[in-house]
């Protein structure tokens, strides 16, 4: 293992800056959401809790490597759980790694996927609301993704239009492990609504959609869980390719975020070949699968691939193409990428400049 | 063709139900009928899908169905000298155990008696009921003096990831006889085939058959089956391979990070799986253009990881081109028998030739 840092590439300084797409803010407690929800559903909240479709009325299916998953370090000394002090993350991250703009994705406490179908739209308002009063509108560096009841598609559809046309959001925001592959038609209201407001949608790992992570049962082990985010979003990525979604809605974007990207060179091939093979039951797949997700899918670089020996990334940047990936340093939680450590070779500084900026500033259209 | 090679994957196909009579018990054989059972084709392979036979393989009679055929189609064009028979007829797929165990060993035995015994180069996986794996272990105690079966056969998903405590017992009784487990793709259906739900298109479940095997070997590796299991080896069967890279590499990276979790993993991951896991070749899952998969080759890091295979009658490639003609010649050495003679302790020597009475079990 230590034999591997030693092609390391000295630290690589960003002096234009960085878009960051995959930071994480929280309420320092879910008080902190009350002014933004009616007195029935915060009753509701402090009677019934967040059900999700999960047995731990609280917490995560697998426990962490550590409390909340979070960066030890990234806790406010004056209370409050990591990424809920802006002054912290400020101080820690915004700044001294030249961060021009965030891409702020909250997933703790997530109003996503909820039992309630009701409770679930409610509270995404809220968390939105919040995310404007005390986030966006704090730090002009910071947008928001747009939090949805994804489980009614009408009902997330209708809290994309609330706030289409606002600076403050950047993107929709979805889970990648929902009730039913993402492709299907009870998702397509969202898709619909992304395109009209001109959004990219990110589809985030994890999730609450009461299916085990693979397909042949629950595993044991967080660390499966965290490598099995990877094979969801090939699911995702299949079913949003043969429901026929991107050529349905051709203004649609689609940012992977958080499930790697090394992947995806295997992927494309072997659904190539099949759709070939199988494309009679498809019709409505009118070109490769490849063709179509790199023309309208961006991938997100953390938790960035260390291929062993390392000069293998270049293979992979190859295949994936450069002009998918947007950086990301997944702030505050424990496997965080600092922009200037995080790639395991070293690039040019136009590939760089492309990862770290460009295809972010466009695609989000930030500037 | 460089020298006679061993194909790890052809697929029997059992013409129905009703082939299994007279390999049922008596109870049994009158349930079939009495209760109107259906055939246990799986939804894993559509009968009539494209992928499920190549069409100048299909009959009648039904492609895979009658092994001079089979032999003729899969094993002549190639001079194989032996080929392992992966049946993949649904007996796991019923709830009640009884009715799994009792289809297996009828199938194991319809294998023994109309394939085994009727062509010399074949070879068989044994097909055990996961309905409940002390079933399965009997199973396989029960064929295991046949040295004919080689191998013992799971799906891809199951009720619970193949490294589960619970299946631990299959392992050891496969340890134990010197077989390897195969993990063939497929389902028993217990769970939605992606892990985010059923797919709409059958095109989906066969896609994401390389990601199950992908949480498969994650779990083989978290649980530690490979400390507990040290002489055992798994064979990753329809699976692809060029994903395997990229999986270590995610693997490896929260391995480091989190391997208080599973502090029997006291060896880097890479180099469990290039000692005791095998790929079969088809279906290799590449661009047209040979200098890409040379790379994903390169990045394998191992010359012992993959084994020949046609996974006849499914159509995987045309014409003869199961081994593609841009193979390196030394990898192709490996690949074509060298590889398998390894992995299957079974296939070597006297092992090869069945003793005398062992031909007919049933």
């Amino acid at each position: 293992m230590n034999v591997a840092l030693l092609d390391h590439p000295a630290s690589q300084a960003v002096a234009q800056g960085v878009i960051d797409c995959d930071v994480h803010q929280a309420p320092r407690s879910l008080a902190d959401l009350r002014p933004y929800l009616s007195e029935r559903w915060w009753r509701h909240l402090e009677m019934w809790g967040l059900r999700r479709r999960l047995g731990p009325a609280v917490g995560p299916a697998y426990p962490k490597g550590q409390p909340g998953a979070m960066r030890r370090d990234a806790w406010p000394e004056g209370g409050g759980g990591a990424g809920s002090d802006l002054g912290l993350m400020q101080r820690q991250h915004l700044d001294p790694n030249h961060v021009a703009f965030a891409i702020l994705n909250p997933l703790t406490p997530s109003a996503q996927g909820l039992q309630n179908p009701e409770f679930s739209a409610a509270l995404c308002t809220a968390v939105n609301r919040w995310q404007v009063e005390g986030w966006t509108s704090q730090d002009r560096r910071l947008r928001a993704s747009i939090m949805v009841p994804y489980e009614d598609g009408p009902a997330a559809a209708a809290e994309i239009d609330r706030w289409a046309g606002e600076r403050n959001f950047a993107q929709v925001l979805l889970l990648s492990r929902t009730a039913e592959p993402l492709g299907q038609r009870r998702y397509w209201p969202i898709y619909e609504a992304a395109e009209r407001a001109r959004l990219p949608v990110g589809i985030h790992a994890f999730g609450y959609g009461g299916q085990p992570v693979s397909g042949g049962g629950w595993p044991s082990f967080y660390l499966e869980e965290m490598v099995g985010h990877a094979q969801c979003a090939a699911a995702v990525l299949t079913s949003l390719v043969m429901e026929g979604v991107f050529a349905r809605f051709p203004g649609l974007s689609v940012v992977l975020t958080e499930a790697g990207f090394a992947w995806l060179p295997s992927l494309l091939w072997r659904l190539d070949k099949l759709w070939l093979r199988l494309r009679d039951e498809v019709p409505h797949v009118g070109e490769a699968p490849s063709a179509t997700i790199r023309r309208q899918v961006w991938l997100t670089t953390q938790p960035m691939e260390e291929p062993e020996p390392r000069r293998h990334f270049r293979d992979v940047l190859e295949w994936v193409g450069a002009d998918r990936l947007l950086f990301a340093s997944d702030y505050p939680h424990w496997d965080f990428d600092d922009p200037a450590e995080a790639f395991p070779v070293a690039l040019s500084s136009e590939l760089r400049q492309a990862i770290c900026f460009t295809n972010a500033a466009a695609l989000y259209r930030l500037n | 063709m460089i020298r006679a090679p061993i194909d790890c994957d052809v697929h029997p196909v059992l013409p129905g139900l009703a082939a299994l009579r007279r390999y049922l018990e008596p109870h049994w054989r009158e349930q079939i009928v009495a209760r109107g059972l259906d055939e246990l084709e799986s939804n894993s392979y559509p009968k009539n899908a494209p992928l499920t036979a190549r069409p100048d393989f299909r009959g009648p009679p039904r492609a895979g169905a009658d092994p001079g055929r089979l032999a003729a189609q899969a094993l002549d064009p190639f001079a194989t000298r032996l080929a392992i028979c992966n049946c993949l007829y649904g007996v796991q797929l019923p709830f009640s155990e009884d009715l799994g165990a009792a289809l297996a060993t009828a199938l194991n035995d319809w294998i023994a008696g109309e394939w085994l015994d009727r062509e010399p180069r074949f070879r068989a996986s044994i097909v055990v009921p996961t309905q409940n794996p002390a079933r399965a272990v009997a199973e396989i105690d029960r064929l295991a003096p046949d040295l004919r079966f080689v191998q013992v056969l799971m799906l891809a998903n199951d009720s619970a990831p193949l490294g589960n405590r619970l299946w631990w017992p299959i392992y050891a009784a496969a340890a134990r006889h010197r077989m390897p487990i195969g993990i063939h793709a497929g389902s028993t259906y217990r769970h939605a085939v992606t892990g985010v739900g059923w797919p709409s298109y059958y095109i989906e479940d066969y896609a994401a058959q390389a990601q199950s095997f992908q949480t498969q070997l994650a779990s083989l590796i978290a649980e530690g089956v490979f400390t507990k299991f040290p002489d055992l080896y798994f064979v990753f069967i329809e699976s692809g391979w060029t994903w395997l890279p990229a999986f270590l590499w995610r693997f490896t990276k929260f391995w480091r990070g989190l391997r208080a979790e599973v502090p029997w993993v006291a060896t880097p991951p890479a180099e469990i799986v290039r000692a005791r896991v095998r790929f079969t070749l088809q279906p290799i899952d590449g661009p047209d253009d040979p200098a890409v998969l040379l790379r994903v080759l390169e990045q394998l890091g191992s010359d012992r990881l993959l084994l020949f295979s046609t996974d006849h009658p499914h159509w995987q490639f045309d014409d003869t081109d199961a081994l593609p003609h841009w193979f390196p010649k030394a990898l192709a050495e490996r690949v074509l028998a060298e590889n398998a003679l390894e992995t299957y302790p079974r296939l070597a020597g006297a092992a090869a030739t069945p003793a005398p009475g062992e031909g007919n079990r049933s």
